[in-house]
């Protein structure tokens, strides 16, 4: 048909949009897609200290950037008497300044950070290679060196491997030459800027729980052709092992300080484990337009919406069961609503309530009906023997030590009153026989609902996708447009299959 | 085993619920339009204005204070039926066939006191209607059986139904009601369903309880002798009722009266599939054919098509 075109266009319109921005989500926010996931947050603190000489004070402190692996949740600051800048040129830093110091000082910064397998990092700037100024005895050394790796290697990153190699090895006259005058990481950097090649020392903290007065550990940064390839000096490893944090990555000091001495920054962590969705959901909620989420909201307002997003869900359950499968229900969302009750309650005790309620309720509303009364007037009396039964029950399971049968309560009354009602005339114009396959639908449907919306799956992924709405708003339509036949049809017509 | 039932029915054009739904009832019946079906008194003064013959109206009840002066007033009527002017699936119905000396019977059967009034109170108060809202309850006449119908008529009135697409007979069978369902044409009650040949009205083959039947359980009367007399004249009027609703996709129900001939009892904007059943035939075929046909003729004309489209070799 012509007008189906649209259709299915909303409909992978909805698709692409609800899974899409779940992906996003997912990806980009790190918010977790299982449920209980546990993610390793890392309390890391710095502590500058230094000696003031008595004037005014710029202590200037770099600060971690956005970079793979981590998720930055939360930072603070503590300094008594600084005032505080964050300044962003060619990093970001951490500006303490005071008019008057005098003597030993500590400032301190920390910082919450998420273990993030999916966090990426932003686009680099390469490192273009400058002219080395070499004094001369080292010039020929440098030289000899770099030929000798570049002999035996085939690119920028097998080069710098070769060279931090040689200095491992640590034998050749030319490199203990060389390292009398400078720094391992300094001198790397040199030498493949001589040989073309962009590098910067960048400064990075290994992260171990528990640790206190660790300092920072210089990392060669080599700016390959085709990326950034991060390196340790020291054993010529490649790559950044999961628990580095680097911390200084735009080539400048890590500390400087005016107007104070002996300054040095030590660095202790601690790690502890917190459950991913609430760690993404606490640090992360309105984040940005894009980022409006239920989060946002008061916790109060959140739990309401975490059932209410469950009702789709359910609701998806009866279309299913209705139009694949085509199970009769007595009410057609009322299996929803019981569903809901029972997830408040138990599955078990649930069932026996309800069928406790509607079958004491069904025998009262046969007595009702001899009663000769106007329909609303009916309802209502059934309504007010539906609590009546909930309080007896109540009363009699509390009695027998049966706390569970207390939250009899948490089903919808008026939906019970008017499901008995409804059976009640069942009973009366169709028989006993359709009570019970209506019956038996309902409450079918509404185990299926409640299996459904109980699994932590679903509730997990509701919750923190949203937008999954929208995935189940393309799947509803689709099934409403479904004109094939239902699963019970095929035995309702069973006599047009044979012969 | 799914498969292959699915591909059997599929092979044999039996429409679905879910294809009834949306390629049929949404695409050819306009919800504005559905009102003048699902209330019966609209039903019937539309039917009046077009000529088509309905049976007479005794009496409307509209407030609850006109329930208590009715079993007065109905004990001079003969009999009568009851019915809730928006009730479906034949709920709510009560037939009186005797009110000899003030008692309401229903079959022999005699009613308790004052059921009547209950009844009428019920569908008030929207008892049989959808989504519980307040209704009125519509007595009509009693239709007197056509007598070349009553050996199969099993105590009731042969209730004809005819599937109306775009305005063409589509299928037909008729409702014969049984002890098994208590004189009731209602066919999961036990009422016995009769395809109906479209040529000519006569029986194709009978099914009762999903079961093919032959005759009928109560009086043994073979259906190859049924045949629904004034077949053209009750085509014509089931096409009829296409231009008076305008709904394309319509369950016309007919009842033929001893003196009046057809008379058209309500319509249906979703009628159900079971006629499939009862004809051992499915809709898709024909519905696909009348598809294809123009908008236009006049509604003789459109039966007579499908008397000539549709013919079945009866019984």
């Amino acid at each position: 048909m012509a007008h189906r075109g649209p259709f299915f266009f909303v409909v992978a319109l909805l698709l692409i949009a609800g899974l899409g921005a779940m992906a996003w989500r997912a990806l980009e926010l790190g918010v977790p897609l299982k449920p209980g996931e546990q993610r390793a947050i890392w309390e890391v603190e710095a502590q500058v200290r230094f000696t003031a000489i008595g004037g005014p004070v710029r202590a200037s402190l770099a600060l971690p950037e956005q970079q793979a692996g981590f998720r930055r949740i939360s930072e603070h600051t503590a300094s008594s008497g600084y005032g505080l800048d964050r300044t962003g040129e060619g990093g970001r830093r951490a500006l303490w300044t005071v008019r008057e110091a005098r003597g030993e000082q500590h400032l301190y910064y920390s910082v919450q950070l998420m273990a993030a397998p999916g966090a990426v990092d932003p686009p680099r700037e390469p490192v273009e290679a400058e002219p080395v100024l070499w004094e001369p005895p080292n010039e020929e050394a440098a030289r000899a060196i770099v030929e000798r790796a570049r002999a035996r290697s085939a690119d920028a990153v097998s080069l710098a491997r070769r060279l931090i190699a040689t200095f491992s090895e640590g034998s050749g006259e030319s490199e203990r030459l060389l390292e009398t005058s400078y720094s391992r990481p300094e001198l790397l950097v040199r030498l493949l800027a001589d040989a073309g090649i962009g590098a910067r020392v960048v400064h990075a903290l290994r992260l171990e729980d528990g640790r206190r007065r660790q300092s920072l550990e210089p990392w060669l940064e080599v700016h390959a052709a085709d990326g950034v390839v991060l390196f340790n000096p020291a054993s010529g490893a490649r790559g950044r092992p999961d628990n580095l944090l680097l911390w200084e990555r735009s080539g400048e000091a890590v500390l400087t300080v005016e107007g104070g001495e002996n300054s040095r920054v030590h660095f202790s962590m601690l790690r502890h484990r917190e459950p991913a969705a609430q760690a993404v959901r606490s640090h992360l909620g309105g984040q940005g337009l894009l980022d409006l989420t239920i989060h946002t909201l008061p916790l109060e307002e959140q739990s309401l919406f975490k059932t209410l997003l469950l009702i789709p869900v359910g609701a998806l359950v009866v279309v299913l069961l209705r139009i694949l499968v085509g199970i009769r229900t007595s009410g057609t969302f009322m299996p929803v609503l019981i569903a809901l009750a029972f997830m408040r309650m138990s599955l078990t005790t649930g069932l026996i309530a309800f069928t406790l309620v509607v079958a004491t309720g069904l025998l009262i509303r046969g007595w009702l009906s001899r009663l000769n009364l106007l329909l609303v007037a009916r309802v209502s009396a059934v309504i007010i023997t539906v609590i009546a039964i909930m309080a007896v029950f109540s009363v009699l399971a509390w009695e027998l030590g049966l706390n569970q049968a207390m939250t009899i309560t948490f089903f919808p009354i008026i939906i019970l009153a008017w499901t008995i009602e409804r059976m009640s005339v069942l009973w009366e114009e169709e028989g006993g026989h359709e009570v019970l396959i209506q019956g038996g639908g309902s409450l079918l449907t509404a185990v299926l609902a409640y299996l459904a919306m109980d699994n932590p799956w679903v509730r997990h992924l509701t919750f923190n996708f949203p937008e999954l709405q929208l995935a189940l708003l393309a799947l509803i339509l689709l099934l409403g447009s479904y004109t094939g036949y239902r699963l019970l049809e095929l035995r309702r017509f069973r006599p047009m299959t044979e012969d | 085993m799914f498969r292959k039932r699915w591909r059997r029915l599929a092979a044999r054009g039996v429409v679905g619920m879910n294809r009834r739904n949306i390629r049929y009832v949404g695409a050819y019946n306009d919800r504005r339009l559905y009102p003048l079906v699902d209330d019966k008194r609209r039903t019937k003064e539309l039917a009046a204005e077009h000529g088509v013959a309905t049976p007479p109206l005794l009496a409307t009840v509209e407030t609850q204070f006109q329930v208590r002066g009715l079993s007065r007033f109905l004990a001079r009527q003969s009999g009568f039926a009851m019915k809730p002017a928006r009730g479906s699936g034949g709920k709510g119905i009560l037939v009186v066939t005797d009110t000899a000396d003030g008692t309401f019977r229903q079959g022999g059967e005699a009613l308790a006191t004052g059921e009547v009034e209950r009844h009428a109170s019920n569908i008030l108060s929207g008892l049989y209607s959808l989504g519980g809202a307040p209704d009125v309850a519509v007595v009509e006449g009693l239709v007197a059986c056509d007598p070349l119908l009553a050996d199969w008529s099993g105590g009731g009135v042969p209730d004809i139904r005819v599937v109306v697409f775009r305005g063409y007979p589509v299928m037909a069978m008729v409702r014969l009601g049984t002890r098994a369902s208590g004189g009731k044409a209602n066919l999961h009650q036990g009422a016995v369903g009769v395809g109906l040949d479209l040529a000519t009205g006569r029986a194709v083959q009978g099914v009762q309880f999903d079961r093919p039947c032959h005759a009928h359980p109560d009086s043994g009367a073979h259906f190859g002798e049924l045949a629904v007399p004034g077949w053209e004249a009750l085509l014509a009027e089931a096409a009829a009722c296409y231009d008076m609703t305008g709904l394309g996709y319509l369950g016309v129900d007919l009842v033929l009266d001893r003196d009046r001939g057809p008379l058209l009892l309500e319509l249906n904007a979703r009628p159900g599939l079971a006629i499939q059943m009862t004809n051992g035939e499915g809709l898709k075929p024909r519905l696909d054919r009348v598809e294809a046909e123009p908008a236009g003729r006049p509604a003789a004309e459109r039966a007579e098509w499908s008397q000539a489209a549709f013919p079945r070799a009866p019984l």
